[in-house]
């Protein structure tokens, strides 16, 4: 018996931003019984749920949400795995439908990020009575800043200019160009944390943060939750129309880690796990890079959205710049990429992205993206990458005739 | 020197201060932290080997925010050392996309970070353009 297809029945993000009279708590449920709304089903038909959440410590965050809205007793999974849990929560339910274990799924990713500041290693020094080595380096102080650097903005600098060295082209004023198109996309996004159209001048002219990135062009620290009720295709065909009408099709759900290869632990190398992804997600679903109507890439930062142009093979090998450059990745280009705004102005939750992504897709493919709607929207694909490292892509294709 | 130790197990000081690395003895990957196994073959057998001093610049970015304690801005860089690639900050040139640029010709060098109570001098590594 060939395995179960897997719908998205019901999905919803939280508006993205600085939520101070809100907790964890209330995030991860307003999402989750808005996505239960959504689907038009309740806690009660969920067989699964998946959940992640990154910042609040080792709270198990699948109870805790079953705590706040509907404990039935389900197997829960508290999944982690960097910027990639959102996907990863998505695809444990995903897989368990798949393997006709459950019927109905939640997936729930929820951050609470406003104010983080920088996410860096930190860097340890000293008390001053005797050098004492300490790590797999052994080293007798913190290496974040004394060898390179940890500091995330730093880090997809180097992957963004290592592909300019490789392939060239690229310059400040080119990453910056890729910031101002995600920053115009965000005008027409309610939820996005940012919604302010910003020139290339007041971009580059912003505070530096890791040249070539500046603010703007780094992902937004912020507030925010999604969760995704998914159904097994045999289960959606006894709904009603308008459920199966509204239903999203995960015609591919792939997860990889990075293998090994010279200088992957001294840079991370976050290409060839998501270029491997990228060619599983699209043999799995059966379409090509050309059959998208829209892509939700994880553009951490200015940098690192032109390298995933070239991983998801959106362009030739080697040519990203050109392909930028030729206004294809603008929303009335040929392949519109992050009409959200992108994690630099929607925001980035950083559990929560992975299943936001989806949503943004979704809306799209629903046909219910009001101003920003692409039209006639088929098939859109929602990348994230997290360092250490995991990639998550999901293919979703319209249900409606 | 011999009140100096190098700031970290695979800087080696002397006359000649260079990095040496672990390599795994089937599949020839080099790694600088402690290893128990091979990431690319699991092999468990390493050898040690001396990395080239002069390399070239694949990539870099300039930070300027850091952790507490750290002077910014600094040049952070992944360095082509001979085919083995090491990170190191670029020291000895202006913190400017104007002085450092991708491709540049760079070489190892030490440098003191500090003295403990003892008396005893923790010397660090970097890179500097090479002329
Ligand atoms: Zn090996």
């Amino acid at each position: 018996m060939a395995s179960e297809d897997v719908f998205i029945l019901g999905i919803k993000m939280t508006k993205f931003g600085k939520h101070k009279e809100l907790d964890t708590v209330d995030l991860a449920t307003e999402a989750t019984l808005a996505a239960l709304a959504d689907g038009g089903v309740t806690m009660k038909d969920m067989n699964i749920i998946a959940a992640g959440n990154l910042m609040g410590g080792a709270m198990p965050i699948a109870q805790v949400i079953q705590k706040a809205c509907g404990q039935t007793g389900i197997p829960a999974y508290n999944v982690s795995n960097a910027c990639a849990t959102g996907a990863t929560a998505l695809r444990v339910v995903g897989m368990s439908i798949k393997a006709g274990e459950s019927d109905f799924g939640l997936a729930v990713g929820v951050e609470k990020l406003a104010g983080a500041g920088l996410l860096a290693g930190g860097s340890r020094k000293s008390d001053g009575k005797e050098w004492e080595r300490s790590g797999r380096y052994g080293a007798v102080a913190g290496v974040d800043g004394r060898i390179g650097t940890d500091t995330m903005p730093g880090v997809f600098a180097q992957i963004g200019m290592e592909y300019n060295h490789k392939y060239g082209g690229a310059n400040f004023e080119l990453f910056a160009e890729i910031s101002r198109k995600n920053h115009s996309h965000s005008t027409l996004n309610p939820l996005a944390a940012y919604s302010k159209e910003m020139t290339l001048e007041q971009i580059m002219g912003d505070l530096m943060i890791a040249y070539p990135n500046t603010r703007p062009m780094c992902s937004a620290n912020c507030d925010g939750a999604a969760a995704a009720v998914l159904v097994s295709g045999s289960k959606l065909k006894t709904l009603s129309q308008e459920q199966q009408r509204r239903a999203v099709k995960i015609s591919a759900s792939i997860l990889t880690s990075d293998p090994y290869e010279e200088a992957c632990q001294v840079l991370p190398n976050v290409n060839t796990l998501t270029r491997a992804a990228a060619k599983q997600a699209y043999e799995q679903a059966g379409v090509g890079p050309e059959d998208l109507d829209l892509v939700e890439l994880h553009d951490c930062f200015a940098t690192a959205e032109l390298v995933h142009y070239d991983n998801l093979m959106l362009c030739e090998e080697g040519n990203a710049v050109d392909f930028f450059k030729s206004g294809a990745t603008w929303r009335t280009g040929t392949t519109p990429v992050n009409v959200s705004g992108g994690l630099q102005s929607k925001g980035h939750p950083i559990a929560a992205t992975g299943i936001a992504n989806v949503w943004e897709v979704c809306h799209h493919l629903r046909g219910e993206a009001g101003p920003r709607q692409i039209e006639g929207a088929k098939v859109g694909l929602a990348h994230v990458i997290g360092l250490a490292s995991a990639c998550g892509i999901h293919i979703l294709e319209s249900n409606s005739a | 020197m011999s009140n100096a130790i190098p700031f970290v197990n695979y800087l080696t000081l002397g006359d000649d201060p260079h990095l040496v690395a672990h390599e795994c003895k089937s599949c020839s990957a080099r790694f600088f932290d402690r290893r128990n196994a091979c990431a690319g073959c699991s092999g468990t057998e390493f050898q040690s080997v001396d990395i080239p001093t002069q390399g070239e610049v694949r990539s870099f970015t300039i930070v300027a925010f850091a952790a507490p304690g750290i002077e910014v801005p600094f040049v952070s860089a992944i360095i082509d050392c001979g085919g083995t690639t090491v990170r190191g900050n670029i020291v000895n040139v202006e913190a400017s996309p104007d002085h450092v640029k991708l491709g540049m010709p760079v070489k190892l060098t030490t440098f003191p970070i500090g003295k403990d109570e003892q008396g005893v001098e923790a010397i660090n590594f970097g890179f500097e353009p090479a002329a």
